[in-house]
């Protein structure tokens, strides 16, 4: 069957199996493979894309389901081949180490930015809970996004300390209080 | 190659927060990853895995699935019937199995076919006939097995290994000891769950030699392998690491889709990929075994530890693997980190119908390590010390060798110790329990904060421990001359200038092309070697991180370097990438010394220029045209690294595992706290310091510092591989294994703490692995600050809580802290505490019962 949709700006019409998923129709026959496949039971996020401009798991769903929707990539996000602020700040602050969930993660915290220009870390938090990473334990993940916002609103100089990181972390720690010793070495001090 | 004073340029590279040269590739989407590619004619394989834990194969029947349009062929293990292993002694497994499966999951045969999902209709049309065999999933159990039970013929009683190693004299020890604990833990086994599933692609090219890509992390052991399994020499083999979605250890053996698809290219005619869905990911396993730890420190009235013995059982399911590593680590890494001069270490790997076990992420360390620093939180509170005092007096006083043989030259343990304690404020808000002060009162609710706030049922307690690891393995597992790292530095003639285009004397600006090219065989995961290779070749040469381009791991133009595990890299490839830039520029500053008639040794290499020592300058790319032998058209620098025999260790039995050129440390406080109506745990913060000798790139080593105490933190709160009694994972999915989510993961707080190792790149040492052993003993002594309950089974999940604390409840207020964690629903259950002294040597551990 025939499935039309929008990705990434461009129309394109698809002559596809009608169970085709919709990461199978961008992996395999669009070869957008920048969006990745890290489970197949909606457990990860990595397959993270945005459906008509909400994050959307393309493992889960049926390409022919999306049609006449406007899709976005990873691939679809940078404007005349510069990366977003959001790609930049994953880059700079140790958001991304192997890589394999950073697509998801950029498209669902774009999907947040986008509706929300000032968000708490409960609500980053919340809108990245259901995206897996392995590797960073998530801290700089946060702090790649508020690296992105503080970019965002001009204050880029300060938010170029990945120890923003744990201060981050920090306040969204809550009820702990934080501890009144002083500040030990670290490499950033 | 000694750390040396730094130049100024150095210094803007060298510690200075960089980002990963490959970062714009991962956050753009356009990085490949093996699964993102493919190649013309590319077929797809998928392979049926043994839905029996143990039994023979009778036959395997493929008429049906061949009949199936579509499908190109089916292998079986007849087509590969080499068998293969990790270590020289351990070559046991075949790529299908051609006789026996030995789990659920055990690989049978593979479809190959036009599509995936033609291939995946085709795997129930497959028709095996088994013979079932009796199957053990418990350790203890498959030691008593008869013979029909045993996994492997040439290892009775399902024994895969033993080691027994005394050092000192333990038991004399223990007798004049003041206080003694002994105790039994259970760690069950966990596995790495890489976000990306391992996936290979295999090409046969018209020459008839083989190219693969494969999510590895060790290409040198994969491309040995397929050449012994696919007969071929390993130069008629091309083995290709595209970027890797992460690895712990999971892709540092054959997992075996490798050889299946080279072998099913082969037989097809045709390139073939295979890519695992996630629940093979977890079949595949080569995770943390299972530990059962029966161990007893003893110290004297002052703290001073006297001895600790230890018997340590491993689960390491069906294949041997990495095992007898593995298990040598639990050992060797036991009494290594404090001054113990007394050590018992009985260690036994068993056989199981489980998937099998391999390397993760601080292997063989940590589930010792946690059982280790928990008991000395309970030998404290006896000794009326503060836990964090006992550790500073047992201290090491490098340089020193342990009593195992292992040499330690930086210890930046005590510094971590102090950064800690001081961050979390452990004095003063520690309830003390442990400090002489009275023991928890029975009153059905614990020791009570003064400081408090919180709900009456919700009590908050600090815990504090420590880990170290290696940086990378003194010896290579299969060749004991091998050399473990080659990094060449390769520098090209400039091309003509572009007209108009400026060159000679001009510092190479950020958009210059690359002036140099680092060719090394490392395997980047995403822990950032590209990137700490380019920054030491960088500076070196004086040149600026972007003139410096990285090719890695692709065997048929890059070096050897042995792969990435044992948190190797930085300290072997970065020394070979800082001989190999020397080697450079010792090229450079001889031609130039002619020119100029200086001494070499006066020329530096500084912002992207070289310079002579009365003035003379030249850019970089004018001095390398001038260094060119006539007709040359690049310059080579070539740099090696072989840990130095004095790194080497002893010479008793089982002594190449453990040594290292370098250790690195952590200490960690971890604040709890712990609801005693749900039982439920809650880490709110971990305070963790690591001794990475040099912190080469500061993001990147909070950044492994934090995942590996996060990683440490899923196996304390969350994750555990379930089995059911019939040998079943019961949990293969990322939801049910309880990967913790960002909802799930409090705030780390990392410390870099700077040691300068003698003989590190720069001083660094290893920084990724170290950290994640102290989080799961921190946490229980927190646990314990908050509750006044020891638990001896990670995770530490609401009803292990819950049923230790009832056990406390139902204790008699004898003084003595409840010790009813001890659930062990998986495995034998064992004495609620004291359990006897380990065995004498050499005696076979207890049976199941
Ligand atoms: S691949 Fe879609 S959620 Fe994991
Ligand atoms: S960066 Fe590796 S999974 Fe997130």
């Amino acid at each position: 069957m025939i499935t039309a949709f929008t990705v990434n700006g461009q129309p394109r019409r698809l002559e596809l199996d009608p169970a085709t998923l919709l990461l199978e129709a961008l992996r395999e026959h669009l070869r957008l493979t920048g969006t990745k496949c890290g489970c197949d039971d909606s457990s990860c996020g990595a397959c993270t894309v945005l459906v008509n401009g909400q994050p959307a798991l393309a493992c889960t769903l049926l390409a022919a389901g999306c049609d006449g929707a406007d899709i976005t990539t990873i691939e679809g996000i940078a404007t005349d081949g510069r990366l977003t602020a959001l790609q930049r700040a994953f880059g700079r602050m140790g958001g991304a180490q192997c890589g394999f969930c950073t697509p998801g993660m950029v498209m669902a915290a774009k999907a947040l930015l986008d509706g929300n220009p000032d968000p708490s870390d409960g609500e980053i938090q919340a809108a990245l809970s259901g995206n897996i990473c392995r590797c960073t334990g998530y801290v700089q993940i946060l702090a790649s996004v508020r690296a992105a916002l503080a970019e965002a609103a001009g204050a880029a100089a300060d938010a170029a300390r990945p120890k923003a990181a744990a201060d981050a972390q920090r306040r969204a720690a809550g009820p702990t209080p934080p501890p009144q010793a002083a500040e030990p070495q670290s490499a950033h001090g | 190659m000694a750390s040396r004073p730094q130049s100024d340029a150095a210094r803007a590279i060298i510690g200075a927060p960089t980002a990963m040269v490959d970062a714009p590739r991962k956050t753009s989407g356009a990085g490949a990853y093996t699964d993102d590619l493919a190649v013309p004619g590319m077929l797809h394989g998928k392979i049926l895995h043994s839905h029996l834990p143990h039994a023979r194969i009778r036959g395997v029947d493929a008429g049906a699935a061949l009949a199936l349009p579509g499908v190109r062929c089916v292998i079986t293990g007849a087509d590969a019937p080499t068998a293969y292993g990790v270590l020289p002694i351990g070559k046991d497994e075949c790529a299908l199995q051609p006789d026996k499966a030995r789990y659920i999951g055990d690989n049978i045969a593979c479809v190959v076919a036009e599509s995936e999902r033609i291939a995946a209709a085709a795997l129930p049309l497959i028709r095996v006939e088994y013979e079932p065999l009796p199957a053990y999933f418990d350790p203890e159990a498959a030691m008593a097995a008869p013979a029909a039970g045993w996994l492997h013929d040439h290892r009775p009683r399902n024994i895969e290994k033993e080691y027994h190693h005394v050092f000192g004299d333990p038991d004399a020890a223990l007798a004049r000891a003041a206080a003694v604990c002994r105790n039994r833990y259970v760690c069950p086994a966990v596995t790495h769950a890489a976000m990306e599933p391992h996936a290979t692609l295999a090409r046969f090219e018209p020459d008839g030699g083989l190219t693969v890509w494969s999510s590895t992390q060790v290409p040198y052991y994969l491309h040995k392998t397929l050449a012994r399994v696919l007969q071929m020499s390993m130069e008629r083999i091309r083995v290709i690491k595209p970027m890797v979605g992460g690895g712990f250890g999971g892709k540092s053996e054959v997992c075996p889709l490798e050889i299946v698809a080279a072998v099913a290219a082969r037989r097809a005619g045709a390139p073939v990929k295979i890519t695992y869905s996630r629940e093979e990911v977890f079949y595949t396993h080569r995770g943390r075994p299972l530990q059962l730890t029966e161990l007893e420190t003893g110290a004297a009235a002052d703290g001073t530890i006297l001895a600790v013995r230890a018997r340590v059982i491993q689960d390491g399911g069906a294949y041997c693997g990495y095992g007898p590593v593995t298990l040598l680590y639990s050992g060797a890494l036991l009494g290594a980190m404090y001054d113990i001069p007394n050590v018992r270490w009985d260690g036994y790997r068993v056989l199981t119908n489980k998937p099998a076990c391999g390397a993760m992420r601080g292997h063989g360390t940590v589930n010792t390590r946690f059982a280790f620093e928990a008991q000395l939180d309970e030998l404290a509170e006896r000794l009326g010390l503060d836990p964090a005092e006992l550790r500073r007096r047992n201290f090491l006083q490098p340089p020193c060798r342990t009593v195992n043989g292992l040499r330690v030259l930086s210890y930046g343990l005590p510094e971590c110790l102090e950064t800690v304690v001081a961050a979390s404020g452990w004095r003063e808000r520690r309830t003390g329990r442990a400090a002489g002060a009275p023991p928890a009162v029975n009153d059905g609710r614990g020791p009570r904060r003064a400081d408090r706030a919180s709900a009456p049922s919700r009590r908050h307690g600090l815990g504090v421990a420590c880990s170290h690891y290696v940086s990378g393995a003194a010896n290579a597992v299969d060749r004991a001359d091998a050399i473990h790292s080659t990094v060449y530095v390769e520098a090209a003639a400039p091309l003509p200038a572009p007209a108009g285009g400026a060159s000679g004397g001009g510092a190479a600006s950020d958009a210059a092309p690359p002036a140099v090219a680092v060719l090394t065989g490392t395997a980047e995961i995403g822990q950032g070697s590209d990137t700490m290779q380019a920054q030491i070749v960088a500076a070196a040469l004086g040149l600026p991180l972007a003139a410096v381009a990285v090719i890695a791991a692709d065997s048929a133009i890059t070096p050897m370097d042995l792969g990435s595990y044992s948190s190797r890299v930085t300290f072997m490839a970065g020394n070979a990438a800082l001989r190999a830039a020397e080697d450079l520029k010792q090229q450079i500053a001889a031609a130039l010394a002619r020119r100029w008639n200086c001494d070499p040794e006066a020329i530096r290499c500084l912002g992207g220029q070289v310079l002579g020592p009365s003035g003379q300058a030249l850019s970089f790319a004018a001095a390398v045209a001038a260094a060119l032998p006539p007709g040359a058209a690049h310059l080579r620098g070539v740099g090696t690294y072989s840990p130095p025999r004095e790194a080497q260790g002893g010479d008793f039995k089982g002594a190449g595992v453990g040594p290292s050129p370098a250790y690195s440390y952590s200490a960690q406080v971890a604040e709890v706290s712990v609801d005693e109506d749900s039982g439920q745990v809650t880490v709110h913060k971990i305070w963790a310091a690591h001794d990475c000798g040099r912190a080469l790139n500061p993001v990147a080593v909070e950044g492994q510092v934090i995942g590996s105490v996060w990683m440490g933190l899923g196996q304390a709160l969350s994750e555990e591989m379930a089995y059911t009694r019939s040998g079943q994972l019961a949990n293969p999915g990322l939801l049910d294994y309880r990967v913790p989510t960002i909802l799930d993961s409090p705030p780390v707080e990392a410390f870099i703490v700077e040691s300068l190792d003698p003989e590190g790149p720069f001083g660094a040492k290893e920084a990724g692995e170290g950290s994640l052993a102290a989080v799961i003993p921190a946490i229980a002594n927190a646990i314990y600050d908050a509750a006044g309950i020891r638990l001896y089974q990670p995770p530490f999940t609401p009803d292990r809580v819950l049923r230790a604390l009832q056990a406390r409840a139902a204790a008699p207020a004898s003084g003595q802290a409840a010790t009813a964690g001890q659930d062990q629903p998986e495995t034998k259950p064992g004495p609620a505490s004291g359990p006897p002294p380990p065995s004498p040597a050499g005696a076979p551990p207890q049976a199941g019962g």
